[in-house]
């Protein structure tokens, strides 16, 4: 079952891509040094300082809470819908991916507006008695908006992977008398803990780069900081460049741990899986589901609800008509539609050159790539167009382009695409690629013949996790796109901040109706065929 | 299965391909609908009501921190009158300032709109604004331009406290920004001390009060156990559920939160002491860029905004204070003579003392 990677030669072709993806991934990195010497930063004694200590100290702390609530209740949720009897699995598939639609100032603002005194729930339990609610804020309130927000970079993946798992080894430790518990625990998820591990550290850098929710929840960490000195550039533009090395830093740790563990590497399944009864604790499975889903889809959509209808049955004009709805979630679609496609096809070199040959290129430009999620989306676009700005032919070429955008998007998701399609890869046997050479296949026919197929769950997942997230983006998509291109988020980023609630509200609505089809297609249909 | 799926993936891999190939064919053609129409409707129409002139060849950018429900009509009643196409970026006045200095001289930006003074005086300290015209800078009065004429003042937002009206009476509000640091009000007042439109009113407060003073509230008020927030909009909605108090912020936002929300909303705004710092008006400002190549039509377009009809639109839709053509403020403001501004402003040391205001607030422990 355990086959070794292929430590021969690589092809060139892949080689070459490899690279060429790699050195697009950098381009961040790269501007936030450059900038760093130019703008006369001192990044090493604001490290020692105080005032970056403090907030560096939170970010920490915040991130390591969040990252493990998400581990645990990502993880679970993902066994529960994919390997036991839980009634309504399908659906809860994809509600629990949703969580991941809201623009986190959106849904950090809506949670506290359900959630906290004066909110719609105290006013409920007001009503029955209940006065007195712990308010949400500082670390214990954002820790827990961030891991109802963030979980489903761990759910995705890990439910794809649970699917996938062959039911053969638990059927025997299930003969020779294993507890279910034991099963899971032994067999289950040491096989999982490839995408755990990898979803885990998604969640560790987006908390680490988050701004909407620590902003909302009053939580004073690094971005805090670099948000409040935006205009004060060579602060900002050091504080960014400790976070991506702190970023760095985690990553290669990260790294480190899964060599250490020597990950089971298994082939896909080509039996059903094991479903797991769950018997007299069904009601406490429920409950548990319901109540993700209630906090983290349901709490939230309450707010954005009640925006919307308040301000629809209200006395003003609404400014926002069919239409112009219709053209915003147009856009949005179709360009998160192919940023997603693109974002795959840049990482999958990458990751066939590190997860089949253990190319050096390749854990570059994976680490590279991972990195980079930690850097705020500001800088990914500054970077852009610092980039761009360099020749009178390039500044022509690209500015105020699509181009430019999708490539700004695929260098700040490519982190997203890049732990599940790399699990894609390591999915695919060597003896059936061997087989195929031994019968004289060629090289790509055996990819669109084997490999391809093998891998399309993981690709598919990797795409949905980019798709979703470019729905909902806010920096990029306000400063590349073209000019008057506007899509649901950058408009409900434009209404909220004014304080016209109702029209955000009607458009964050139809960005969750969309999601909602755009899981169902791509996620949960495929895997369940 | 494998097959299917392989299937499935090409068959939705060319779906994408096609629609991405149809929008953005379709997508180059949509902008011009405005200028095809003869006359405007909407917002728009109660600003420039005659016949659109004939289209001129030129076309204007616009970098716009200020979101289009608030500027959209002004600019389209612009487009329509002058026969001047704008085509508009809108954003967040910081991020689009950082990226103006990012783009330097290749910027196709030709008018900067700014929410608060702060990002058109780190463009004017970057040197990437040009001086305006005294035509232009004498439609509003000294105090709401820059000193050395790189930006102009368009419509105001003053501070105020808003607060909440179940939790607090009428009789118990403070005359004076200086009174916050009283014990009774521990605890129970925000500041949204990341935001721009605060720091910029911090900087005024300096250099009209002295740094020695301007940090001495600010450290009482931390003593006074105050509420650090991030920005207006969500600290008018705490104040307004009652979370706490009290909330030191700008005017505009209580007024369209309560006009979404209605009497689920239940906070009003205070104004102190009309010579009370607390009570300074922010202007929102235009500047034009020093690459610009269409000076003469970027004028033409701050003018605009300046002209009686997109004033009395500024303050009866948006309502905010207007600062051209002698508007009266919409009914429901306060009149400024009532109120404040009677300050010799020197919103000139916005861009310089920003960086000095940033350390100071960091300073004060207030983030803890």
């Amino acid at each position: 079952m355990i086959s070794p990677s292929r430590t021969g030669a690589s092809p060139p072709l892949l080689r070459l891509l490899a690279v060429l993806a790699s050195i697009v991934l950098a381009g961040p990195a790269l501007y936030l040094v450059i900038r760093n010497f130019t703008a006369d930063a001192d990044p090493v004694n604001l490290l020692i300082s105080d005032r970056t200590l403090g907030p560096l100290r939170r970010t920490l702390i915040l991130a390591v809470l969040v990252s493990s609530s998400t581990a645990a209740l990502g993880t679970g949720l993902a066994w529960l819908t994919t390997r036991t009897d839980l009634p309504g699995r399908r659906i809860w598939r994809v509600l629990l991916v949703l969580p991941l639609v809201y623009p986190t100032f959106l849904g950090a603002a809506a949670l506290v507006r359900t959630l906290n005194p004066g909110g719609l729930v105290n006013d409920a339990l007001a009503n029955i008695g209940i006065d007195r609610t712990p308010t949400l804020q500082g670390l214990w309130g954002a820790w827990l908006v961030l891991t109802l927000l963030t979980y489903p970079y761990v759910f995705l993946p890990v439910a794809a992977r649970f699917s996938q798992l062959p039911g053969s080894i638990e059927q025997s430790a299930r003969l020779l008398g294993d507890s279910s518990w034991r099963v899971f625990q032994r067999i289950v998820l040491p096989q999982a803990f490839g995408s755990i591990a990898a979803g885990t550290l998604l969640v560790f850098l987006y908390t680490i780069s988050d701004f909407g929710a620590v902003a909302i929840l009053r939580y004073d960490t690094l971005t805090r900081s670099i948000e409040t000195n935006q205009l004060n550039r060579p602060v900002a533009l050091a504080l960014s460049l400790i976070l991506l090395l702190l970023a760095g830093a985690v990553v290669l740790a990260e790294r480190y741990a899964q060599r250490r563990r020597q990950t089971t590497t298994t082939s896909v399944r080509a039996d059903r899986a094991v479903m797991v009864p769950l018997g007299r604790l069904r009601p406490l499975a429920l409950f548990t589901t319901g109540l993700a889903t209630l906090l983290g889809l349901v709490a939230p959509l309450a707010a954005v609800l009640e925006w919307s209808i308040r301000g629809l049955t209200g006395g003003r004009e609404v400014r926002l008509d069919t239409g112009q709805v219709a053209a915003l979630t147009w856009n949005t679609v179709w360009v998160s539609t192919v940023a997603a496609v693109l974002t795959v096809l840049l990482v999958l070199p990458i990751a066939l050159l590190y997860g089949r040959y253990r190319s050096r290129v390749g854990a570059f430009g994976n680490a590279v790539a991972i990195s980079t999620f930690a850097l705020p989306g500001i800088l990914v676009a500054l970077a852009g167009t610092f980039f761009i700005n360099q020749s009178d032919w390039t500044f022509a070429t690209f500015h105020n382009t699509l181009g430019i955008l999708l490539f700004a998007y695929m260098i700040r998701f490519a982190a997203l695409a890049m732990g599940t399609t790399l699990l894609a890869v390591k999915a695919v046997p060597d003896r059936l690629r061997d087989a195929a050479e031994t019968l004289g296949v060629s090289g790509v026919k055996r990819f669109v013949s084997i490999d391809a197929p093998l891998m399309m769950p993981g690709l598919l997942a990797a795409g949905g996790l980019v798709l979703l997230s470019t729905m909902k983006e806010l920096p990029i998509s306000l400063l590349l796109s073209p000019f008057e291109f506007e899509t649901l988020a950058t408009r409900i980023f434009g209404t909220f901040s004014e304080a016209f609630v109702t029209e955000a509200g009607l458009m964050a609505l139809t960005l969750v109706l969309f999601s909602f089809l755009a899981t169902w297609i791509l996620v949960i249909r495929p895997s369940e065929s | 299965m494998t097959r299917v799926r392989l299937r499935r993936f090409i068959r939705f891999a060319a779906l994408a391909t096609t629609v991405a190939l149809t929008a953005s064919a379709c997508g180059s053609g949509t902008s011009a609908s405005n200028a095809t129409e003869n006359t405007l409707v909407g917002a728009a129409a109660d600003i420039f009501s005659g016949e659109c002139a004939a289209s001129t060849d030129t076309e204007i950018t616009i970098y716009s921190g200020r979101d289009q429900e608030l500027v959209g009509p002004v600019l389209d009643a612009f487009e329509c009158s002058s026969g001047i196409s704008v085509v508009t970026n809108f954003g967040d006045p910081t991020d689009l300032a950082l990226t103006l200095v990012e783009e330097g001289d290749r910027t196709p930006a030709d008018v900067f709109l700014s929410k608060s003074p702060g990002s058109v005086g780190f463009l004017q300290n970057e040197g990437f604004l040009q001086t305006l015209d005294d035509d232009l800078l004498g439609l509003v009065s000294d105090e709401n331009t820059a000193a050395n004429g790189t930006w102009v003042g368009i419509t105001g937002r003053q501070r105020v406290l808003v607060y909440n009206t179940e939790l607090v009476s009428e009789g118990d509000l403070p005359d004076s920004v200086f009174d916050l640091t009283d014990e009774r009000f521990r605890g129970q007042v925000a500041i949204p001390a990341t935001n721009g439109s605060f720091q910029d009113w911090f900087t005024v407060f300096r250099s009209q009060e002295g740094d020695d003073v301007a940090a001495q509230w600010l450290a009482d008020m931390v003593a006074n156990d105050a509420i650090v927030t991030e920005s207006n909009r969500p600290t008018v909605d705490a104040v307004g559920r009652g979370e706490y108090q009290f909330g030191l912020v700008n005017h505009y936002y209580n007024f369209q939160q309560a006009e979404a929300l209605g009497d689920d909303h239940q906070a009003l705004n205070h104004n102190f002491a009309a010579d009370d710092i607390g009570s300074l008006v922010i202007v929102t400002a235009a500047g034009i860029t020093s690459s610009s190549d269409n000076v003469d039509e970027a004028q033409q377009l701050v003018e605009f905004m300046l002209s009686e009809p997109a004033q009395t639109y500024f303050t009866t839709d948006s309502l905010e204070f207007p600062l051209g053509s002698g508007v009266a403020p919409a009914e429901v403001l306060p009149s400024l003579d009532d109120s404040g501004s009677d300050f010799d402003v020197a919103f000139d040391d916005l861009g310089n003392g920003l960086e000095e205001t940033i350390a100071i607030i960091e300073d004060s422990g207030i983030f803890g």
